[in-house]
């Protein structure tokens, strides 16, 4: 896209942020009565539902294009499924679920939370997280694990941290953080970061497009800044919504 | 702030982690094998005119492909592999189509109707861990060694040359994005290149960096669960660094190669490239022995070697020179035997009994002290 800037001279994005600030993100837990746990977050226009059911038995339900999951004897499984509706991008898209980006977020989101929920204390068990894109605006991986680990802890599975994730990128000499559909499609380097904040571990890195060397530990720091920040806010939410709860509870 | 540099043993172990590396090319452009220790990848690129996508008109279309077969390995059904295999064919697009290494406007030969669809395919033949490493050079060597045919447009009339006509045309490559996959052990204390099936069995967690000799990144994947650090990650791509550039020389010296070797019109191909005598191969010569005075140098080197504590031990001993029998041992169960190495024998008795003072020695030499066991005649 020649003439659009992505970082003007002032240090202001296209969408009015600066280099290192996140879009505004409100998330709202037990959205739903039906499941053992559930979230809902905005992460600036990026719309994420996730809905957590377990730990139930572990039945040989088979999953979309995967294997059939024999239950573990000494630890918990964790399916994860990631649909993204047809209206959540620009243009209307086919397959909901089922293609192959969907099943590799499915398997990275996979990835991300069997590292982090405490599985040994669920064997023979399975726990399944399922997570919907309402509207994809950028950062959708990250959005996804923000609202998966509030269902987590929605649903009362134990984790050993929250898991954070947030995107970055890097434009002119600058690493931004959080980005949107705007720089993402720009083409530059765009790196997801999943982070346990109070270890600092990563727990899924993935990045694409080309990027200096050099530049990698800028853009690795910004995205750990960023996904800090995100846990700062996810704190908050939960701990206002167990305070929400213990007053109806009458506590 | 000056980096950190690569210690000795680090350069020597990458060095080593990359053990046999070959690639060889078939008789037709673009078609590649690539060797990485004993895992083994096939890739053909082949390419056809195809409209192109509808808000993509002036690019032309890359297609990649990864089938994993039961040739690689038994454990590969037709049913069973699709976690593994979404997980590599996303990685291998990811890495080779979003890092714009191939220039796709270039592929445009009439804009919004006609462009160049050019399709990679990759066939695992042997699985000996590792599929993403040689997968992404056979893909990248598949798509330098291609040639397409030669188009020209007159205002409307597009015509295709064969390659009679005139010489097929090299894809324009912008750069050489390659895999380096790096296998976490025990919590990320241990890291290994370049892991082996067995390897990749135990591993904990997988991390795969793909650049190109430019030292530009072009895809980091972390898979497996395992808990980086940040500066893990920031060693491990310095690490690839290194290797991605041997490798990259090692492509360009094939490619080279293969190119002197067809204008100088000489044989080309899997059948030339497949080599007969490596020591690997199972055909070995037969080597002939001559054992006609075998027993005289024998009953020198009796005469002269200490007694035995047992006298079943210079029965057997003969055995092994006069009859060339496998070793029988005597019924005893606990003692230590001293049993003389039958192959080993003839030539170097010959040699060492040549030399007067070293008597004592073949036997001292050659001797070797072995738990008994059961014979199997």
């Amino acid at each position: 896209m020649a003439g659009l800037e992505l970082l003007s001279d002032q240090g202001y994005r296209v969408d009015g942020r600066r280099a290192g600030e996140l879009r505004k993100i409100q998330a709202r837990m037990g959205v739903f009565a039906q499941a053992d746990g559930s979230a809902y977050i905005e992460q600036g226009n990026t719309k994420a539902l996730a809905v957590v059911y377990g730990p139930h038995e572990a039945s040989c339900v088979l999953e979309i294009r995967g294997s059939r999951a024999r239950a573990l004897p000494d630890r918990a499984l964790v399916n994860c499924q990631y649909s993204s509706a047809t209206f959540s991008t620009g243009e209307r898209k086919r397959r909901p679920h089922g293609d192959r980006k969907s099943c590799e977020m499915g398997l990275q989101l996979r990835q991300t939370f069997e590292a982090a929920i405490l599985t040994q204390l669920h064997p023979r068990s399975q726990i399944d997280i399922y997570v919907q894109v309402l509207q994809a605006d950028g950062g959708t991986y990250a959005a996804c694990v923000n609202a998966a680990t509030l269902a987590v802890l929605d649903a009362g599975i134990p984790m050993r941290d929250f898991v954070c994730a947030c995107s970055a990128g890097f434009v002119d000499g600058t690493a931004l953080a959080d980005l949107s559909h705007v720089e993402e499609a720009a083409g530059g380097p765009q790196l997801a970061l999943a982070l346990l904040p109070a270890s600092g571990q990563i727990a899924l890195l993935e990045m694409d497009a080309r990027l200096h060397e050099d530049h990698l530990e800028q853009v690795l720091e910004a995205a750990a800044r960023a996904a800090r920040d995100v846990h700062t806010l996810l704190d908050r939410v939960v701990r206002q919504h167990v305070k929400e709860a213990s007053i109806l509870l009458g506590d | 702030m000056k980096e950190t540099p690569l210690s000795n043993c680090e350069r020597r172990f990458l060095l080593r982690a990359i053990e046999e590396k070959k690639i060889t090319f078939g008789t037709d452009y673009g078609c590649c094998i690539v060797e990485l220790g004993k895992t083994r990848v096939l890739g053909q690129v082949s390419c056809e005119l195809v409209s192109p996508k509808l808000n993509r008109a002036t690019e032309g279309i890359l297609f990649f492909n990864l089938e994993l077969s039961q040739m690689a390995a038994p454990a590969f059904e037709p049913g069973r592999q699709s976690d593994l295999l979404v997980k590599l064919n996303r990685l291998l697009e990811r890495c080779l189509r979003n890092s714009k290494c191939i220039d796709t406007e270039s592929l445009c030969v009439v804009a919004g109707e006609k462009v160049w669809q050019i399709r990679v395919d990759l066939h695992l033949l042997n699985h000996d861990g590792n599929i993403i490493d040689a997968a992404s050079i056979a893909a990248i060597v598949a798509l330098c060694h291609f040639r397409r045919p030669d188009v020209s447009v007159q205002g409307d009339e597009v015509t295709l040359y064969t390659p009679e006509e005139r010489d097929p045309v090299p894809l324009s490559i912008h750069h050489m994005p390659i895999c380096v996959s790096f296998a976490f052990f025990q919590q990320g204390t241990y890291l290994l290149v370049d892991p082996n099936e067995r390897e990749e069995r135990v591993m904990d967690g997988l991390l795969v960096i793909a650049m190109n000799k430019h030292r530009e990144i072009c895809t980091i994947q972390s898979s497996g669960g395992i808990m980086l650090l940040k500066d893990q990650v920031l060693r491990c791509s310095k690490i690839a660094g290194v290797k991605v550039m041997e490798i990259t020389e090692l492509i360009q010296k094939a490619l080279e190669n293969d190119q002197k070797v067809r204008k100088e019109g000489g044989k080309f191909g899997f059948a030339e490239s497949i080599a007969n005598q490596r020591i690997t191969a199972f055909k070995m010569e037969k080597a002939p022995i001559d054992t006609s005075d075998v027993e005289e140098k024998a009953e020198e080197i009796i005469s002269e070697a200490e007694p035995p504590s047992e006298v079943d031990y210079l029965y057997s001993f003969l055995n092994i020179f006069l009859k060339d029998a496998p070793i029988v041992l005597s019924d005893s169960e606990e003692e230590e035997m001293i049993i003389l190495e039958p192959d080993k024998n003839p030539k170097k008795i010959r040699t060492q009994t040549i030399s007067a003072t070293q008597e004592k020695a073949p036997s001292k030499k050659s001797v070797k002290k072995r738990r008994k066991k059961r014979a199997t005649n």
